[in-house]
């Protein structure tokens, strides 16, 4: 087994401006791994800490205590100089809620080049990594176009160009299709699944839709700013009372078969099944 | 409110007036400009039609496009021109009529001067708008301008001036100027919704109305430009030190004849100045 590419070890985290007790560290003593290559998506009620967890990994936030690692070097450091932190900038990406207040250029293209420019990526290249992000996320043809012309879902695909091209190892979504309506979110999922599958990318998805959490390959549950649950999508939501206690959902497959569980005494083998399968477990357990 | 400021304005061509460099256009402009101050005699705006009407044609932009730009202006250049036709006063000989409105208090009296005067007024306001508007606005991209002035002005960071900060500022004013106005538009239809009155009432009342619009605006100007920040540190933004850029900005040989024009159209304006029998201004 490989190093991690993230690993967080005992962390805990406070704002400065919350006051009170042990109740106020928005996240607690918390442990996690994030593997190279894969999809990770993480859930948790409001508050719960997940953008917290996203920003200390990202080196916006400093952990009060507890370390985190990234590729292997230890981001809590001390002497951390500003250019450890731009390394680690340029191994993890992030991707925000409102796709208006991620876009700085007037253009496009000029906004995706705006992270390799900071980088200090030579012209041609980054001429070249603009045209490729632009390619993967679909918006080519919209290169020369003012972002506040477009709609949510192509600004927010503009903005995943924006750190593709600086060539993260990682992206952190944090509830990056909030805010887009059904076709956007799938244009941003679609996106999303690709930079995994076929660009190799880490993906840490922050979201509050169970669908998207079950296209993961594993998913993690946040609980007042603890480690809840950590399994793959199945074994997660093969528990929905848990779930149901930390404030969230299951998918609606999965509360239908828990329901006929429960109520006529079926023994369906709670799990995350495409349609045509729960259908099949369904029937043949009645 | 329905505008869109500066984009709405860039007419999309691949014209040799586009292909400019910005320094080149900024030079141009300005030389431009003082060369219409300094034009005092009235030949010499001909040179000065004749060098922008050439710019226009090369920039393709059509000249409907531009006159339509100019009619906003129209009020002004006919406000200046009214108010120099009646306060210049000229020679007996060159008066055209005289109107009595009270005896012995206020005459209203016409003279050729006054006309030349107005004309050439007009002719100097129109010169400087379509030559900024031309090489500011029609052809020319916000980022491309802020570039070129980040680019000329660079020399001045020697003496710390944050020459890159302000150009920062320049683009992301210029890229939430539409965020903002939408916004604006949102709250006051919300406002609307809950019975406020945007239109009726006197001055006061009406700058009260507007207290509900600033306020949230104001907060979520706050709100995002927090998140900016934060998304700009992500994307590793750290000032000026060390940023290339994807476009570099490249003199070709056209960016020299640009150069030189001004230069020559400047000279030629005080020759016409020195020796031209023009009417002078
Ligand atoms: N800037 C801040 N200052 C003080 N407290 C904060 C700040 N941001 C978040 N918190 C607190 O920290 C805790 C965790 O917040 P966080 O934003 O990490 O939650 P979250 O899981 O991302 O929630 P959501 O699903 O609403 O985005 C919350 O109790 C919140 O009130
Ligand atoms: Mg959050």
């Amino acid at each position: 087994m490989s190093l991690p590419l993230i690993k967080l070890e005992n962390v805990s985290f406070s704002y400065p401006e919350s006051e009170g007790g042990d109740n106020s560290f928005a996240v607690k003593n918390l442990s996690l791994e994030i593997n190279e290559g894969e999809f990770v998506a993480i859930l948790g009620h409001n508050g719960s800490g997940k953008s917290t967890t996203a920003k200390l990994i990202n080196m916006i936030l400093a952990p009060n205590s507890g370390k985190i690692f990234v590729d292997g070097k230890d981001i809590t450091h001390k002497d951390m100089s500003e250019d450890d932190v731009f390394e680690v900038r340029k191994k993890v990406g992030m991707v925000f809620q409102n796709p208006d207040n991620q876009i700085v250029a007037t253009v496009v293209e000029e906004d995706v080049a705006f992270g390799p420019e900071n980088l200090g990526v030579p012209s041609d290249e980054i001429r070249k990594r603009v045209d490729e992000a632009l390619e993967i996320v679909n918006m080519s043809e919209y290169a020369r176009h003012a972002p506040h012309r477009l709609s949510g879902g192509q600004k927010q695909r503009v903005a995943i160009a924006g750190t593709i091209a600086m060539k993260p190892r990682c992206i952190i979504f944090d509830e990056s299709t909030a805010m887009l309506d059904p076709i956007g979110r799938k244009e941003v999922m679609n996106t999303i699944l690709r930079l995994n599958k076929e660009e190799k990318i880490t993906v840490v998805l922050i979201t509050h839709y169970m669908n998207e959490a079950v296209l993961a390959d594993r998913v993690v549950v946040m609980k007042s700013g603890e480690l809840y649950l950590d399994g793959t999508p199945s074994q997660v939501f093969s528990e929905p009372e848990k779930l149901w206690q930390a404030g969230l959902e299951v998918p609606q497959s999965v509360e239908l078969m828990h329901r006929l569980n429960t109520e006529l005494g079926t023994k369906i083998p709670l799990g995350v099944y495409d349609f045509d399968t729960v259908a099949e477990l369904i029937k043949n357990n009645i | 409110m329905n505008f869109d400021v500066g984009l709405g304005q860039y007419y999309e061509s691949d014209s040799v007036i586009h292909k400019l460099d910005p320094r080149t256009k900024l030079f141009f402009v300005i030389v431009y400009i003082v060369a219409i101050f300094v034009a005092r005699d009235a030949y010499a705006f001909i040179p000065l039609a004749c060098v922008l009407v050439f710019a226009v044609i090369l920039s393709r932009v059509p000249i409907f496009t531009i006159l339509r730009g100019l009619r906003a202006l129209v009020f002004i250049v006919l406000f200046t021109a009214v108010l120099n036709v009646f306060w210049t006063s000229g020679t007996e000989a060159s008066m055209i009529f005289q109107y009595t409105v009270i005896p012995d208090t206020w005459t209203i009296t016409l003279y050729w001067e006054g006309l030349y005067n107005a004309g050439l007024l007009a002719a100097r306001i129109i010169c400087l708008l379509v030559c900024t508007t031309l090489f500011f606005s029609y052809t020319t991209t916000p980022i491309e301008l802020t570039d070129g002035i980040e680019t000329a002005l660079s020399p001045l960071k020697k003496i710390k001036i944050p020459v890159h900060e302000f150009a920062m500022m320049m683009t992301i004013a210029l890229r939430f100027i539409p965020t903002l106005i939408e916004e604006t538009n949102k709250i006051m239809n919300a406002q609307k919704a809950r019975g406020a009155d945007f239109n009726n009432g006197g001055l006061i009342k009406k700058a009260k109305a507007l207290i509900p619009i600033i306020i949230p605006l104001f907060v979520s100007a706050f709100r995002r430009a927090d998140e900016l920040a934060t998304a700009m540190e992500c994307r590793g933004y750290r000032g000026g030190n060390g940023r290339t850029r994807m476009k570099k900005l490249k003199m070709h040989l056209r960016d020299l004849f640009w150069f030189l024009i001004p230069v020559l159209l400047l000279a030629g304006v005080i020759l016409i100045n020195i020796y031209g029998n023009g009417y002078k201004l």
